[in-house]
């Protein structure tokens, strides 16, 4: 099946998600799509897979334009879409989920079922026992079980969104040798990724977006530097060279062969020294581990093993509350739901924090420092403003206007993220203050252009561990883009 | 003020439904509704010796409430507080029974006091410590512990604390006269005080402390309170403890001012009707007085429904289950509306 996509476009208000996106999908084909975080890709293949419904442009399939809007209407056009977290039922059993999705009668015929599942799991070079539960299986295993249950439902389509987030290597394996496999059988697959890797071995063809357009398209044998220059482009700006280095002080954290698991990211042996004064940028894709890193050093999280010591004092393990008597902050990036308190007011928020040794509420003694912080950070609203009324811009003000004076380190998950410039200005001058007091700052950005504006060292994650820890001033774009890939120069 | 206009509003709309639907409900079963209204107000507020059994339902509500002030502003449903209510009772009940011998009949209450509140306030410890350790539902805690602790009264019922001669369900044997919590022409004063005590230094604490706020904040956002150094579990178990003790509390006035001895039914489910109050209240403190006032009514008012119109006194139990219900549909509504506003 071909199916065409001519000029898609989705706008959210001001925001281009996609824009003029135009390509073709050949039968008996892998296609990749490629692009770094937020470059679009999961917004077209949303619309690709009828979730949700684009602004402009035509689809063609066969070279008959077609129209549908949900999902349903998708796969009887033969679309399908693997997701990222499989959609499935973690109380039944493999078969169960099996026969759920399909078009099977009233009466349940297990025998049946049961042959056309293990036909299709030879078939594929899958490993499923149809009886056990789904609780049992990992996450390879369900997504092996979605795919089948997906062709099962006659798709011929197969659009596969980050594959090979949180799969074993032996998986990722098995799950390419299908899909090529299926690419023989007249089926196409869209294969979306930001891993460099897995589009080079896997895809016939590639296309590549960026800032929800199309910037270029290359068939096997795909070039590496051609795609990155691609995916980023050349619009990482020379630093501005007004930074002060912090002076060569000994570090006040250490942190040696970090160990810590949450969810699906793991982080395995990862060390680094934090000297006062230093910003630290973390980058990486999704879920590589950055984010837990941050956790892990802000004492959120305890570590299954290595150390961390603050100040030559072993920390690790030992509760949060010793990291935030010892000034290590933790801001989280989704403010309001993990930040602020949606229902307090700004004042409530103030007593809250900073009043905590009286029993009773003193708000006609909160109330002028309430007002006072209002002012000097140009915070849009008023003691009396619930949290949750104000814009996101406001809420990151308050939340950095929650921070003590002093502090040691700050763990910030993408500070400036859904921020307009303005505002991310703004949060950068207030976190350099800090800065200029000797506190140290990690912080997560989704932007290789911040990290080399703001750090003054660039920490690149890949699959849990430090893959890059280098000065700013002796590294490139060029090299954190290809390490954020998983590439690495063993110079 | 239109905050205030809309409130009254949305409660004569509340109030109106509410009548419409136990109207309905009254036709159904062939019962005039209007007689059985003016039996219900003539029930509750006849007279003066029926109004001061109202403030006997009163008491035990008002201090079930403001336990479960705490609770619901912490977004715990404590539905183990009927389990609590018991086991201040039983608490109550075993000073008073230990201490009569030894100690004046005053020192005697002034102990039973606290102890119930201990007793509640342990049980409800129970249900806290299930959830911050092991994880377990605050419902499912508390609704087992009900029933282990209604066992518990069973069994001292009929157990140890049996009357001489033969153990009853009648309870065990009434206390002597002077254990009785006074009352002046039958208002129980002393539960009253009590009562106003309690929701006074609930609404303190609730509105002016720093308690109040941090157990509103670790509610809200528990993640965004450990970042500011608050404890959510260490909240999660005052406000448990709070909430127990003041059930508690509601049992030693059951036990001292109300039935003189331990009975079965010693919580007469004003554990459960509590929940329904706070609810009602829209978790707020001061709609709290007037509300257990009309539940105490509808509930004294019922008791002579069967005797006069053959019908069952669980009436006033729907009235209470459909004032709520329809009250969390109107609030329902009006925050849809207002969402469409904006």
């Amino acid at each position: 099946m071909k199916i065409r996509l001519e000029n898609i476009c989705k706008y959210y208000g001001q925001v281009k998600a996609n824009h003029n996106v135009s390509f073709t999908i050949y039968p008996n084909s892998i296609h990749g799509i490629l692009g770094e975080n937020g470059a679009g890709k999961s917004t077209l293949m949303k619309i690709l897979a009828g979730f949700i419904p684009k602004t402009k442009g035509k689809i063609f399939i066969d070279d008959q334009e077609v129209e549908y809007n949900t999902p349903a209407q998708a796969s009887q056009l033969g679309i399908g879409m693997l997701y990222q977290d499989p959609q499935d039922f973690a109380g039944l059993t493999v078969l169960e989920n099996f026969m759920l999705g399909l078009d099977v009668p009233w009466r349940l015929n297990f025998k049946l079922s049961l042959q056309q599942f293990l036909s299709y799991c030879s078939k594929l070079g899958f490993y499923l026992l149809p009886n056990s539960y789904l609780s049992e299986l990992s996450i390879g295993e369900r997504q092996q079980l979605e795919l089948i249950r997906l062709l099962a439902l006659g798709v011929k389509v197969l659009i596969l969104d980050e594959p090979t987030t949180g799969i074993s290597g032996e998986q990722k394996r098995i799950l390419f040798q299908a899909l090529k496999q299926l690419a023989k059988e007249e089926k196409s697959i869209l294969l979306v990724s930001h891993k460099l890797e897995d589009v080079e071995s896997l895809c016939d063809r590639v296309t590549v977006l960026s800032n929800g357009q199309v910037t270029g398209e290359m068939s096997a044998p795909l070039d590496t530097e051609q795609l990155l220059a691609m995916m980023f482009g050349q619009k990482v700006k020379p630093r501005s060279e007004q930074r002060t280095f912090p002076a060569a002080t000994t570090p006040t954290i250490e942190i040696k062969n970090l160990t810590a698991c949450q969810n699906r990211v793991c982080l395995r042996n990862c060390n680094l020294s934090i000297r006062p004064g230093e910003i630290i940028g973390l980058a990486g894709l999704e879920n590589s581990g950055q984010e837990l890193f941050l956790k892990v050093i802000a004492g959120l999280i305890s570590p299954e093993k290595g150390n961390i010591q603050i100040h030559g004092r072993e920390f690790a393990g030992q509760g949060q509350k010793i990291f935030l008597q010892n000034h290590i902050y933790f801001v989280p990036t989704d403010r309001l739901e993990r930040g602020l308190f949606a229902d307090l007011t700004i004042l409530e928020h103030y007593m809250l924090v900073f009043e905590n040794d009286h029993f009773f509420l003193r708000p006609q003694k909160a109330y002028p420092l309430c007002w006072q912080k209002i002012k000097t950070l140009k915070i849009k609203g008023y003691p009396q403003s619930l949290a949750k009324s104000l814009s996101g811009g406001n809420q990151q003000r308050l939340l950095l206007s929650l921070l003590p004076d002093k502090a040691t380190l700050l763990a910030l998950e993408q500070p400036t993220r859904g921020l307009d410039i303005e505002s991310s200005l703004w949060v950068w001058e207030y976190l350099q203050k800090f800065c200029k007091q000797g506190t140290a700052i990690l912080f997560s950005s989704g932007e290789v252009e911040e990290i080399f504006q703001m750090a003054h060292r660039v920490i690149v994650f890949y699959d849990g561990q430090i893959l890059l820890n280098k000065e700013i001033s002796q590294t490139t774009p060029k090299e954190v883009n290809k390490a954020i890939a998983g590439k690495v120069n063993h110079a | 003020m239109p905050n205030l206009s809309s409130t009254l509003i949305r409660w004569i709309l509340t109030l109106g439904l509410v009548f419409v639907f136990t109207s309905i409900l009254l036709l159904l079963t062939h019962t005039p509704p209007l007689t059985t209204y003016w039996l219900l107000i003539k029930g509750s507020l006849g007279s003066l010796n029926k109004l001061a059994r109202v403030f006997q339902v009163w008491v035990p509500l008002i201090l079930c409430s403001c336990g479960l002030l705490f609770t619901f502003r912490m977004n715990l449903w404590n539905i183990g507080i009927e389990g609590q209510v018991m086991l201040g009772a039983i608490g109550a009940t075993a000073t008073l029974k230990w201490l009569a011998p030894f100690c004046p009949a005053w020192t005697c209450l002034i102990s039973a006091l606290f102890f119930s509140f201990i007793a509640g306030a342990l049980w409800a410890l129970g249900a806290g410590f299930l959830k911050t350790k092991a994880g377990v539902n605050e419902i499912f805690a508390g609704l087992g512990l009900n029933f282990v602790a209604q066992g518990l009264i069973l069994w001292l019922i009929f157990g140890p604390w049996k009357r001489p001669g033969i153990a009853s369900m009648s309870g065990t044997k009434p206390f002597d006269f002077s254990l009785w919590l006074p009352t002046l022409h039958n208002f129980p004063v002393w539960g009253i005080i009590l009562a106003i005590i309690c929701l006074g230094i609930t609404a303190i604490i609730i509105t002016w402390t720093r308690l109040g706020l941090e157990l509103k904040a670790v509610g809200l956002n528990p993640f965004a309170a450990k970042l500011y150094g608050l404890s959510p579990n260490l909240n999660t178990l005052l406000a448990m403890t709070l909430a127990g003790g003041l059930a508690g509390i509601s049992g030693f006035f059951q036990v001292s001012g109300v039935y003189h001895r331990l009975i079965p039914a010693i919580s007469s489910n004003y554990g459960y009707l509590s929940l329904l109050v706070v609810m009602l209240a829209n978790y707020k403190w001061w709609p709290v007085p007037f509300i257990c006032f009309f539940f105490a009514c509808l509930n004294v008012g019922s008791i002579q429904l069967p005797l006069i119109l053959k019908i069952d006194s669980s009436l006033s139990g729907v009235i209470q289950g459909v004032c709520v219900l329809v009250f969390l549909l109107a609030q329902k509504v009006n925050l849809k509306t207002k969402k469409q506003i904006n």
